[in-house]
């Protein structure tokens, strides 16, 4: 039914404490994530709201409690060591929300997990969600609806958007992956697709991009040669000015690259349904799924 | 953030990264007195604007003498200089940077940048200097070499001598290019860049490699443990709405159109732009009043909208995830009765409590007009705003 996020997945929640991180974790309980435990470095031995059992690392949150994914709430400053900590105790599922971590943090993040079989969603994300089962993030559970269609995007509100449109028509999704919107990410489009292409309870996926770097073209050549799923897309930023960061870190056409219209060609050449309006993500993918 | 050309020379100069000596003038008496300091037959004065193209565009111009000084720097300080990334609109010059003239024998291109694709830096270099990267990234890929940076050892020097060699320096041309790259590296590094162009980077006559001009960005990620930076920030060189905006914590970029808009989301915020464009309209503006849409930024956000004079009509549309509808109306209510707001408001709330909000909205007495859907939101929108113009 799902990806990434499973009904084997045991949440820790790092920077549990903190004003995000303690709202975010009790609405995740709420949905009914298994949230087994917390990480605050000096408030270990306490409880989050007298059932989670707060640890000062995250290596002994997983010994106690056998975690097997993170959510981290830490401050920009503080995030790209947080990080690093879930992948040093052995961690496969990563989700950093924290926005504004500096770029040469997330560089030496990448590197320090490369090739450690980690999934790293983010940073500057919404989260994972598969809905009926549980979230790792900041989105609204309500507006999901447990079904076959995969999304993934760099955006939080465009992404419920896109959600609300599908779950308004009765399509429901598989997984929904927020793939984070700063120019250094963990899972980009193409390792996403991967993880759906492979997923037999996914029919179709909705890939949400928007302008600044080639990571939409990059999707599309490897979509033409091995997506075996239909795919509908909306690329945000057709009226962007070039040179100006829209909001995300990682949202700029730069050097006459990394524009809407760009993406939009490449993924139309590759054989994707290409929504011009945001209005269209819903319907299009309806008239997808009835062909 | 960006900074001017004399600033980042500055910065390359406190990491040993060799440039001209040069000094900024905001008067056409401190130039001259700059010239006099430098003492050089040739003085180069180049007007300091963040923008590139400024030589073609007239602001950068060679001197003879003092005299010659006084004459172009009194021409080019004030004037309204023009270029491909000004627009049209052009931008007022203030500043000057006053330089010692140097005998070019080579004019080369290196920089550095993020490669996204890979999550590294790359060092980047070309013998076609003086030109713009993006022009040879097109016409001839092959020209620029590329030497990506593992994050773990840093630039090494074999890389920089492998561009340097390539660039078909030799002699000792070579081992002061390689000195310029580490040194321009650790620069990088240091101020947590997010670019640096040196564009031309020269090799004089004598063998020297200089920095003929520098165009150095920052990471606004990495602001916070850089306390020497933001003083480096010249407001002068930003859309004065959009510094006001700032202060508010507000992400607003402004634009050419007369459809205002107030979004929640950096996406849905570009997403709803494009709605509007394609229901006919133009977007006046970005505005993504980020997470905690209450009163106080519903408000600021109206305010900086409503100072554009050309916006006729305001879109709010949000999706209220963790935000709650009701309570973005409660402060679109309280903003519009505190305002003088005296354009058309049409408003699309979706998601957490969008219903309380809608009957909200109806019951508040005020003249709202409400869009179910943001396609629906975007065609009214985009006819308000036809209207009031048909009226005046």
């Amino acid at each position: 039914m799902s990806v990434l996020l499973t009904q084997n997945t045991k949440v820790v929640v790092q920077g549990i404490t903190g004003t995000e991180g303690s709202f975010h974790a009790q609405q995740m309980i709420d949905y009914n994530t298994k949230v087994v435990a917390g990480v605050t470095p000096g408030k270990g031995g306490q409880t989050f709201y007298e059932i989670i059992p707060i640890f000062n690392t995250v290596q002994e949150a997983v010994k106690a409690t056998g975690a097997n994914a993170s959510v981290i709430f830490v401050p920009p400053s503080f995030a790209a060591d947080a990080i690093m900590e879930a992948a040093d105790a052995g961690i496969k599922l990563i989700v950093a929300i924290t926005e504004n971590i500096p770029v040469t943090d997330m560089i030496m993040v990448y590197e320090y997990i490369a090739g450690k079989g980690i999934h790293l969603v983010g940073p500057n994300c919404p989260g994972v969600i598969s809905p009926g089962i549980g979230k790792m993030g900041i989105m609204p559970g309500f507006i999901h609806l447990p079904g076959r269609v995969g999304v993934i995007s760099r955006s939080g509100t465009l992404t419920y958007e896109a959600v609300g449109q599908l779950t308004a028509l009765g399509i429901g999704q598989s997984t929904c992956i927020g793939i984070g919107g700063d120019p250094v990410i963990g899972t980009r489009f193409i390792d996403a697709l991967k993880v759906f292409n492979e997923d037999p309870d996914t029919d179709a996926v909705v890939m949400i991009g928007e302008i600044g770097g080639t990571a939409e073209e990059e999707a599309a050549a490897w979509i033409k040669q091995y997506f075996k799923k239909p795919v509908v897309s909306f690329i945000a930023g057709q009226t962007a000015p070039p040179g100006r960061r829209m909001g995300h870190a990682g949202a700029i056409i730069s050097g006459g690259k990394g524009t809407a219209a760009d993406k939009m060609k490449a993924l139309q050449e590759a054989g994707i349904h290409v929504c011009k309006s945001p209005a269209e993500i819903g319907s299009t993918m309806k008239k997808v799924l009835e062909k | 953030m960006k900074i001017h050309e004399y600033q980042g020379k500055d910065i390359l100069r406190k990491f040993n990264v060799p440039v001209p000596e040069g000094y900024v003038a905001f008067s056409v008496g401190e130039a001259v007195e700059n010239a006099k300091k430098l003492g050089t037959p040739v003085v180069v004065v180049k007007a300091q604007i963040h923008a590139g193209g400024r030589g073609k565009g007239g602001g950068v111009k060679v001197a003879r003498g003092l005299h010659e000084v006084k004459d172009l720097a009194g021409q080019i300080l004030g004037m309204n200089l023009v270029t491909h990334q000004t627009g049209p609109e052009g931008r007022e010059v203030k500043k000057l940077l006053i330089e010692q003239g140097v005998d070019i024998e080579r004019e080369l291109y290196l920089g550095m940048v993020l490669d996204r694709s890979v999550s590294r830096f790359v060092m980047m270099a070309s013998t076609a200097g003086g030109m713009e990267i993006e022009k040879v990234a097109e016409e001839t890929p092959e020209k620029i070499l590329k030497e990506w940076i593992d994050p773990k050892i840093g630039l090494q020097p074999f890389q920089a001598r492998k561009l340097a060699f390539s660039l078909g320096l030799s002699g000792k041309q070579v081992n002061n290019a390689v000195k310029f790259m580490l040194s321009l590296y650790k620069a990088f590094m240091a101020n947590d860049c997010s670019l640096a162009e040196i564009n031309p980077l020269v090799v004089t006559k004598s063998g020297d490699v200089l920095a003929l001009d520098a165009k150095i960005n920052f990471d606004d990620s990495a602001l916070y443990r850089q306390p020497h930076l933001p003083e480096l920030r010249d407001i002068d060189e930003e859309e004065p709405l959009e510094v006001e905006a700032s202060k508010y914590n507000l992400n607003y970029i402004k634009l050419d159109g007369n459809v205002g808009c107030m979004v929640n989301g950096a996406g849905l915020a570009m997403a709803t732009m494009d709605i509007i464009k394609l229901a006919g309209g133009e977007p006046a503006n970005f505005l993504d009043v980020g997470g905690g849409a209450n009163v106080e930024t519903v408000r600021n956000g109206f305010k900086i909208i409503l100072a554009d004079p050309n916006v006729k009509a305001i879109l709010i549309n949000i999706f209220g995830g963790i935000v709650r509808c009701d309570r973005v109306a409660q402060g679109v209510i309280e903003a519009v009765k505190t305002i003088d707001v005296n354009v058309p408001v049409v408003v699309r709330l979706a998601g957490t409590n969008a219903e309380e909000a809608a009957v909200m909205l109806k019951n508040s007495g005020l003249d709202f007009i409400v869009g179910d859907t943001i396609g629906d939101a975007a065609q009214k929108v985009v006819a308000a705003a036809k209207s009031a113009r048909a009226k005046k």
